[in-house]
């Protein structure tokens, strides 16, 4: 199977300063994997370096084989790649199902006459757009509040939201920041059956996560990122038992540690 | 009864076609702040149309529309050039920078004597402009704003406004959008000095400075920029204020500014929101569009 | 011939400097664009005018009274205006649009009270003999501008970077609401900067009208817009950069008009600020401060 993401050799500095130091892995299409590691460990950065809000100080990432280095976010967007952010940045003042056509946009082909007089062509853009919409919605099961203003949400159904929309996007890789982030757990283990649903659909996802039994019970391939390098790959055992691993998050939070050395399940 | 309308009309002309200009005007500072963009020149774009078109006529015979459409283009290609650089910037740059261009197209005029004549003005422009064009005006952007707002193209202008970032990696093309958004409302302005050159027959340069820049952004501002109406009636507000508060025709300016200052404080979505006349009629939340 | 203008541009590039600051001491502490700042230039030369005319103040006096006026005017700003919206955590744009309003009713009522037309200092007041300073004569009254604006820049530049009031406001720069965790007066420091922006403001008013001897009520404007292009050259909130763009400016402004004529003077500062923006969009001195809210 060809890499559908590749990192080669990634490096970030700022002035002085080592975000991330040769960075290299490979996302699989169809797959669902995580990045995982401490906080400040350069995670959020590999995401912005994807994206192309920030270029690498060195090496490659590639897109089914072609370089991303050099091109804009809306492009690498339009190459098929959709994120959401660790702090949601929905459209609050927009309803929900406005937020997710406007992740349609480069999709909906009509022109400046055609918008004008209301041509067919417009109309069933629109309304296939609106449809759409409708049934990514109910993928994240928030249909029913389609036309209630974003800012109206709870937190955990934000961040639904903004998955809904990158899904608009028709991504073939889908990026998460932190996806669980603030749910309780009943959300989480929604969450996990949806993410199950949307692989199963066909597209890609790579997270990054904190949550180790969100990430452990969904990934199949998981890099730990520590201080901006990586120091582990492989699946979930492989990565529960690794020493360096246990070792690069003993004194962080107790029940990271615990989960990762198989203590707790 | 036909008397009574020659009367009205023979003395009112001018203000209601003063409203028309002035909602032009009011409805392209709204068409770039629905993009997040605070545009101060549009008042230097709205001089760019009037003195372009009325050179055209004057010196050079050329047909009305034809000048019409000179009137519009040329405002949108400096638009375009002075955009090009300016919009990457942040808004308060983009505010600072736009406003601080208005003033260099009044300069210009001021020292180009040969052709614009200079601080008197331009006198003896061909009154071209009837009653019909500029409601045609009016109707026409309207449609064509109202059209804009409820396609992908309007969209995208909101999404900028509340976030550049997450709108970019939709897959928008931010700037290019701003672009549009700058050089289409700077074309409205200068459909706006048009027409207005062709009704007042004289134009200076003060017309086209800080002050007028200023009593647009109130116009819109205080009509609010929630629907295409608002600018509309902020329009027509400060446009009937002086001639209804009479004694205050000299400090005109001075109650525009404090007119700004009041709605920025205390009605910050302006006069026409419609959330709020929905909240007084009693209706429930706002439905998709 | 050249020499002739040094101090004739040090002089005007200095007074740039002074209203650049004050714009920059406003951005930077308090993260607003105060747009006013060109009508309380325009006021702090009124006030200097009507307390030599109305009360026969010697200049030293009316300098020091349109230092408070202003700064009045512009703490009065702060509360009535600013304040509110902070509290509202408005959008960047919202207050500046607030200060557009200010700075038009501002220049407005003055002119309602004073006339449009120009105003002078009265001649016996204005300091009229010159020096020969190093073969080159140097009139009193640009060395008095030089002097003064040089004295009240040491005292903004030592006062920020020694005493622990400007440690203070360089930590309001940086976060708001850290300074306030760390216990420092937020608002006590934000009227106190607001004060003395508009003070800095309204001196610069007064020396600008010394220079030029002609006080009207639009002069605020072209001073507001070069105020502007100053602080993007210079690299917006950056205090140094605002100091070194103003004096850069004043340069630029005399050597124009001595190779390229007076007519196009006000537009230089627009045409540098084009220029710069298109190679180097943080300005020429500073680097952009991004706001840490």
């Amino acid at each position: 199977m060809t890499d559908l993401l590749k990192l080669t050799n990634v490096s970030r500095h700022f002035g002085g300063l080592k975000v991330l130091q040769d960075v290299s892995f490979a996302v699989k299409p169809g797959t669902i994997s995580g990045l995982i590691g401490p906080n400040g460990a350069g995670k959020t950065t590999v995401f912005n370096l994807i994206t192309g809000l920030l270029p690498p100080t060195t090496g490659d990432i590639t897109l089914n084989g072609a370089t991303l280095l050099g091109r804009k976010p809306h492009q690498i967007t339009r190459s098929g790649i959709a994120r959401t952010f660790q702090n949601i940045r929905i459209f609050k003042e927009m309803t929900l199902l406005e937020n997710v056509i406007v992740g349609m946009h480069r999709h909906l082909d009509y022109g400046v006459p055609a918008l004008l007089f209301a041509l067919p062509k417009y109309r069933a853009a629109e309304r296939r757009a609106r449809d759409r919409a409708r049934e990514l919605l109910s993928w994240m099961k928030l249909d029913h509040k389609a036309d209630d203003l974003a800012d109206n949400l709870s937190y955990g159904a934000q961040r639904k939201l903004e998955i809904a929309r990158a899904l608009a996007t028709e991504p073939t890789l889908l990026l998460l920041d932190e996806p669980v982030a603030g749910m309780n757990s009943t959300e989480k283990t929604e969450l996990m059956r949806e993410i199950v649903n949307i692989q199963g659909r066909g597209y890609t996802i790579f997270m990054i996560e904190h949550d180790m039994r969100f990430v452990m019970g969904l990934c199949e391939q998981i890099s730990v990122l520590n201080f901006g390098k990586i120091i582990a790959q492989g699946g979930p055992e492989q990565i529960r038992n690794d020493p360096q691993v246990i070792e690069a998050y003993l004194g962080r939070e107790d029940d990271e540690v615990s989960v990762v050395a198989g203590v707790q399940e | 009864m036909i008397d009574y309308f020659d009367n009205f009309w023979s003395i009112y002309s001018n203000l209601v076609l003063s409203l028309g200009t002035n909602a032009l005007l009011a409805l392209s500072i709204y068409l770039t702040l629905s993009c997040g963009m605070l545009a101060m020149a549009n008042a230097a774009f709205m001089g760019i149309g009037a003195y372009t078109s009325a050179i055209l006529t004057m010196n050079y015979g050329w047909p009305f529309p034809a000048a019409i459409a000179a009137g519009m283009a040329a405002p949108a290609v400096v638009a375009f050039l002075i955009g090009k650089p300016t919009l990457r910037l942040s808004g308060v740059y983009l505010a600072m920078a736009t406003l601080a261009f208005g003033e260099v197209v009044r300069i210009f005029i001021l020292n180009t004597d040969n052709l614009t004549g200079g601080a008197l003005g331009l006198n003896g422009i061909p009154q071209l402009t009837m009653w019909w064009h500029v409601l045609l005006a009016v109707v026409l952007v309207l449609f064509f704003l109202a059209r804009l707002r409820r396609s992908k193209i309007g969209r995208a202008f909101e999404a900028i406004k509340e976030d550049e970032t997450a709108a970019g990696l939709m897959g928008i093309d931010v700037n290019g959008h701003k672009m549009l958004a700058f050089a289409l409302g700077a074309a409205i302005a200068g459909l706006a000095g048009t027409l207005n050159a062709h009704l007042t027959f004289f134009i200076g340069p003060q017309e086209f400075g800080f002050d007028r820049g200023v009593e647009i952004l109130t116009m819109t501002i205080l009509g609010g920029i929630n629907s295409l109406f608002g600018p509309v009636i902020g329009a027509f507000i400060i446009t009937l204020l002086p001639e209804l508060l009479r004694s205050f025709k000299d400090y005109r300016s001075v109650v525009n500014g404090l007119i700004l200052v009041v709605i920025v404080l205390f009605l910050p979505k302006g006069l026409w929101n419609p959330a709020w006349m929905r909240k007084l009629i009693g209706l429930g939340k706002r439905g998709a569009k | 011939m050249l020499e002739q203008q040094l101090f004739n541009a040090l002089s005007l590039g200095c007074v740039y400097a002074l209203f650049a600051l004050g714009f920059t001491l406003v951005f930077g502490v308090l993260g607003v664009i105060n747009l006013s700042q060109g009508a309380i230039f325009m006021v702090g030369a009124y006030a200097a005018l009507t307390a030599i005319t109305q009360l026969h103040a010697p200049l030293w006096a009316a300098i020091l009274f349109a230092f408070v006026f202003s700064g009045t005017v512009g703490l009065l700003i702060d509360r009535i205006v600013l304040k509110p919206l902070r509290k509202r955590d408005a959008p960047h744009l919202i207050p500046m649009i607030a200060t557009i309003g200010l700075g038009l009713a501002m220049n407005s009522l003055v002119q309602g009270l004073f006339g449009a037309e120009n105003q002078r200092f009265p001649s016996e007041i204005l300091p009229q003999d010159s020096l020969q300073i190093a073969g080159v004569s140097v009139t009193v009254l640009e060395l008095g501008i030089i002097l003064v604006s040089f004295v009240l820049m040491t005292v903004l530049m030592i006062t920020l970077k020694k005493t622990q009031l400007g440690r203070a406001l360089r930590a309001i720069a940086e976060s708001p609401k850290a300074a306030r965790l760390l216990g420092i007066n937020v608002e006590g420091l934000f009227m106190l900067t607001s004060f003395a922006a508009a003070g800095l403001g309204g001196i610069s008013g007064v020396l600008i009208g010394l220079y030029s001897n002609a006080l009207f009520p639009l002069m605020g404007q072209p001073m507001l817009h070069k105020g502007i292009a100053v602080i993007i050259l210079g690299g917006m909130g950056d205090i140094r950069g605002a100091m070194l763009a103003g004096l850069f400016l004043g340069f630029a402004e005399v050597l124009s008009v001595a190779y390229i004529g007076s007519n196009m003077r006000d537009a230089v500062a627009f045409g540098l600020l084009f220029l710069v923006l298109l190679v180097r969009p943080k300005g020429l001195f500073g680097s952009v401060q991004e706001r840490k809210v």
